[in-house]
């Protein structure tokens, strides 16, 4: 068995590729390598990872129903503190306002968090590179006009922006996740555009239009490739932001609606009981943090494998 | 003539994911107050030598010989503090392209004095007569006017020659220079090599010419070292380089295309894996 | 009949006071299957040519013709096929993110030819690499293998002339030579017209037959290459670049 693993270890750490597909699992392994070898990174992508598997399994992992009320085990504190009124059962993260267990509304709550950020990481950062790379590569007043639009955009407050899109279209999710993408996708214009105006007067660029390619092919087969490690560390390094901001529109109602369990929704339900039940608002603002803090470290991570200069030396 | 710089042994290690990669293997060899060039191609450890010599290779590099001194004095000993002394001071070392090695925010005056007030301890008036003297001594001939520009406003043979003036005013005892006048002109070239020579001649100041052209190396230096594979395969006094007797060098010589005897097809060089394996010359 | 012929060439960028002219009164002339060599400093104005004749130079007037089409300010898929250029610098003339295969299998499709797999083995075997590099990234290769596939690159759509931006200028010697060789052999078989500019006397002199020096954008004299070993040079910047390239090289 480990002389098969020997085999396989040297034949995707090979310099002479024998095939399309040998060349392409070749360089995604010595990626991986790279990734594996920054411990930060990898202590991200493990709270990521247990991210997923919590909000995949939260039917399974959770101890109680989310949403069933229970007014008499109302703002009961978390098992592991002692000023719990006798005879009563705990709940290991305590229970909010209205009873509910708070454990099993962080899960459930992850899935939510998941589907925004998924959401809003894809529809951003590929508006973006659409709009950077056709701007950087035509030039002209394309450039100043798409520009000028991303200029706008940038200046848009997302607040305001998400009150609007509730006046208009109501309150919910989708509404939010729209909101934070058409706020989020102006700085990867802008980073799509710079790499490209970078790109654009390189000889392999010069190369591939001396042999007739149209504009269409240069920006998608050879500006796109160069483009996107950029936009995935800024996308990375994003999330935490976008985490946050889905909070705060949950937190002022605009996002989210009662009773599901949204993050930033459950600290504003936490609010008014801070002083003395603290659990309610500080369990949840953890669960935030935790995972901004992941895609800190995977951000880091990746940029150091995806564009070496600036990594360690 | 007593030696500068006794360099035995000398190994510079780096680590990779395929296992442990061999720069420099076992080089060992004197400096006195000449002129000595280091040839070969790129690969050959030339200016991994150099660089070690002045203790800049950082972890994961490692560098490591059984003797490493500076007028008798050890360099792999000194601390970083105790580097910096030498540095500049004592050992200077010119790069290839003045426009990566001048700062571009800085006008080149100020770089100078600068690193001559980093030596001294004199006034900034004091530092910029200095400066203005080094200049005309590198052939610039308005000192004053190219003491305020930036290194965009110079050409890059005046900027080389204005490096070369920021590594002289320390007087250093010895100079490294890494392919100084590759990414010039051919008639700047030989301007610029003029002055070094002059400077280091004068100054009785040994200097370790680093490049890849053999024939300019020959016509610059008094002797030469051939490096292939992180090894030195022959040392020749530049004038003797006709009668090399390493098939590389050889090969060398004979691959370049030449004006005065012009030939079908060039001799390509056949590489023997043996010569990566021979033991380093001591030159 | 000349394949290249340009008359009068002046190439410039910007306009009124920050007009800078790259070309002045440029005029050449380079016979089928020929091989013509531009050489001159920095600045002279040498690989402008080459860029104004693929079409890479914004302004520009005179005459020029290749291959007995008169060129204008566009140039067509044909133009492409039939003229290719091969650049100076290997590590910046290839995709980074592109194997030898995408490269060769993309310019073959954009020109339009079938059998793919075959012609990709033929032209690595054309150029001395093997069947292993085929499908190597960029960094997985060294200068002269990587200058080996833009020479593959440009071979690709069976062309007629070869424009060569100091094509060897970025290469270790040893190497130097045996793409020289390459290139020699090349214009032989295939009948090839050479038009290559360098800064290297002696690389020009080993490829070329016929040499125009240039200087600050003119064309100070145009010579043969065997004048040019003689000496019998007319104009006295050849004569200097001459007396500099023989002092650092080229000598015994």
């Amino acid at each position: 068995m480990s002389m098969e693993k020997q085999g396989l270890r040297a034949w995707l750490l090979s310099d002479t590729p024998t095939s399309r597909r040998h060349a392409r699992m070749a360089a995604l392994y010595q990626g991986w390598l790279s990734l594996k070898s920054n411990h930060m990174a990898m202590f991200g992508l493990g709270i990521l990872a247990f991210l997923v598997g919590v909000a995949t399994f939260a039917p399974l992992l959770a101890p109680a129903d989310p949403f069933i009320q229970d007014l008499a085990l109302r703002l009961t504190p978390p098992i592991w503190i002692d000023t719990r009124p006798e005879g009563i059962e705990g709940y290991i993260l305590g229970s909010d306002s209205l009873g509910r267990d708070i454990l099993s509304r962080l899960l459930y709550g992850s899935r939510i968090t998941l589907y925004i950020v998924t959401l809003v990481a894809i529809i951003a950062p590929i508006a973006g590179l659409f709009v950077g790379t056709v701007a950087g590569y035509t030039g002209g007043w394309v450039d100043v006009i798409l520009m000028r639009i991303t200029d706008i955009f940038l200046a848009f407050p997302r607040l305001v922006l998400a009150l609007a899109f509730v006046a208009a279209l109501g309150a919910g999710i989708e509404n939010a996740v729209l909101a934070i993408s058409l706020t989020a996708w102006p700085p990867y214009a802008r980073i799509a555009r710079a790499e490209t105006l970078t790109i654009r007067n390189s000889d392999y660029i010069h190369a591939i239009k001396l042999q007739g390619a149209g504009a269409l092919r240069i920006i998608t087969k050879h500006i796109w490739p160069l483009c996107i490690s950029s936009l995935v560390v800024r996308v990375t390094l994003d999330m935490a932001g976008i985490i946050l901001a889905a909070a705060g529109l949950g937190f002022l109602g605009l996002g989210a609606q009662p009773p599901s369990p949204e993050w930033g929704a459950m600290i504003s339900e936490g609010r008014k009981f801070i002083l003395d039940h603290w659990w309610v608002a500080t369990m949840p603002g953890l669960a935030i943090f935790t995972v901004s803090l992941a895609f800190n470290l995977l951000g880091d991570g990746m940029r150091d494998v995806l564009d070496p200069k600036e990594g360690k030396s | 003539m007593s030696n500068l710089l006794n360099v035995e042994n000398l190994w510079v290690k780096f680590p990779t994911r395929n296992g442990i990669f061999d720069a420099v293997r076992g080089v060992s060899f004197s400096l006195g107050r000449e002129r000595l060039g280091i040839v070969g191609e790129s690969g050959s450890g030339k200016s991994m030598t150099g660089r070690a010599i002045l203790r800049l290779i950082r972890p994961p590099g490692m560098v490591s010989a059984d003797r490493l001194d500076l007028e008798g004095q050890p360099l792999l000993t000194r601390t970083e503090k105790q580097m910096r002394d030498v540095r500049g001071q004592q050992i200077s070392m010119i790069m290839q392209d003045p426009k990566f090695s001048l700062n571009p925010v800085m006008r080149v005056g100020a770089q100078i004095s600068e690193a001559y007030r980093l030596h001294n301890n004199v006034s900034k008036s004091a530092a910029r007569a200095k400066t203005l003297e080094m200049l005309e001594a590198v052939a610039i001939r308005d000192p004053a006017r190219v003491y305020n520009m930036y290194p965009h406003e110079v050409s890059g043979g005046m900027g080389q020659r204005i490096m070369i003036a920021m590594m002289l005013i320390p007087n250093p005892k010895i100079m490294i220079a890494d392919e100084p006048t590759s990414a010039l002109d051919v008639s700047v070239q030989m301007q610029v090599l003029e002055i070094m020579d002059k400077l280091v001649v004068e100054r009785g100041m040994g200097l370790i010419f680093i490049s890849h052209d053999l024939n300019l190396v020959s016509s610059f230096c008094d002797r030469v070292l051939i490096m292939y594979a992180g090894r030195v395969v022959e040392t020749l006094k530049a004038d003797q380089l006709h009668n090399a007797q390493h098939p590389y060098t050889q090969g060398l010589l004979n691959s370049l295309p030449r004006l005065d005897a012009p030939v079908d097809r060039l001799r390509v060089l056949k590489r023997d894996p043996a010569w990566a394996k021979e033991a380093s010359v001591t030159a | 009949m000349s394949e290249i012929a340009i008359n009068a060439l002046n190439v410039w960028f910007g306009e009124h006071e920050d007009r800078v002219d790259a070309v002045k009164n440029a005029s050449l002339s380079v016979p089928k299957g020929g091989s013509f060599g531009l050489v001159g400093e920095s600045g002279s104005g040498k690989s402008t040519i080459l860029r104004a004749i693929m079409g890479l130079a914004p302004t520009w007037s005179g005459k020029m013709e290749v291959i007995d089409t008169t060129l204008g300010p566009d140039r067509s898929r044909d133009f492409y096929r039939r003229v290719q250029m091969v650049f100076q610098d290997p590590y910046a003339s290839l995709h980074p993110r592109h194997s030898v295969d995408q490269v060769l299998s993309e310019t073959l499709s954009l020109h339009g030819f079938s059998g793919v797999d075959k012609r990709i083995a033929k032209l690595l075997d054309d150029v001395g690499l093997g069947p292993a590099f085929r499908f190597r990234y960029p960094h997985q290769l060294s200068g002269g293998q990587r200058q080996r596939v833009a020479i593959a690159r440009a071979l690709a759509s069976e062309p007629q002339v070869l424009l060569l931006d100091e094509p060897t200028s970025a290469l270790d010697v040893s190497v130097q030579a045996e793409i020289l060789n390459l290139l020699t052999d090349l214009r032989k078989e295939r009948q090839l017209t050479y038009l290559m500019v360098s800064h290297d006397l002696a690389v020009v002199g080993h490829i070329c037959t016929e040499i125009a020096v240039m200087q600050l954008g003119e064309i100070v004299e145009t010579l043969s290459v065997e004048d040019m070993r003689e000496m019998h040079t007319k104009h006295p910047y050849t004569q200097h670049l001459l007396e500099s390239s023989l002092l650092g090289s080229g000598k015994s």
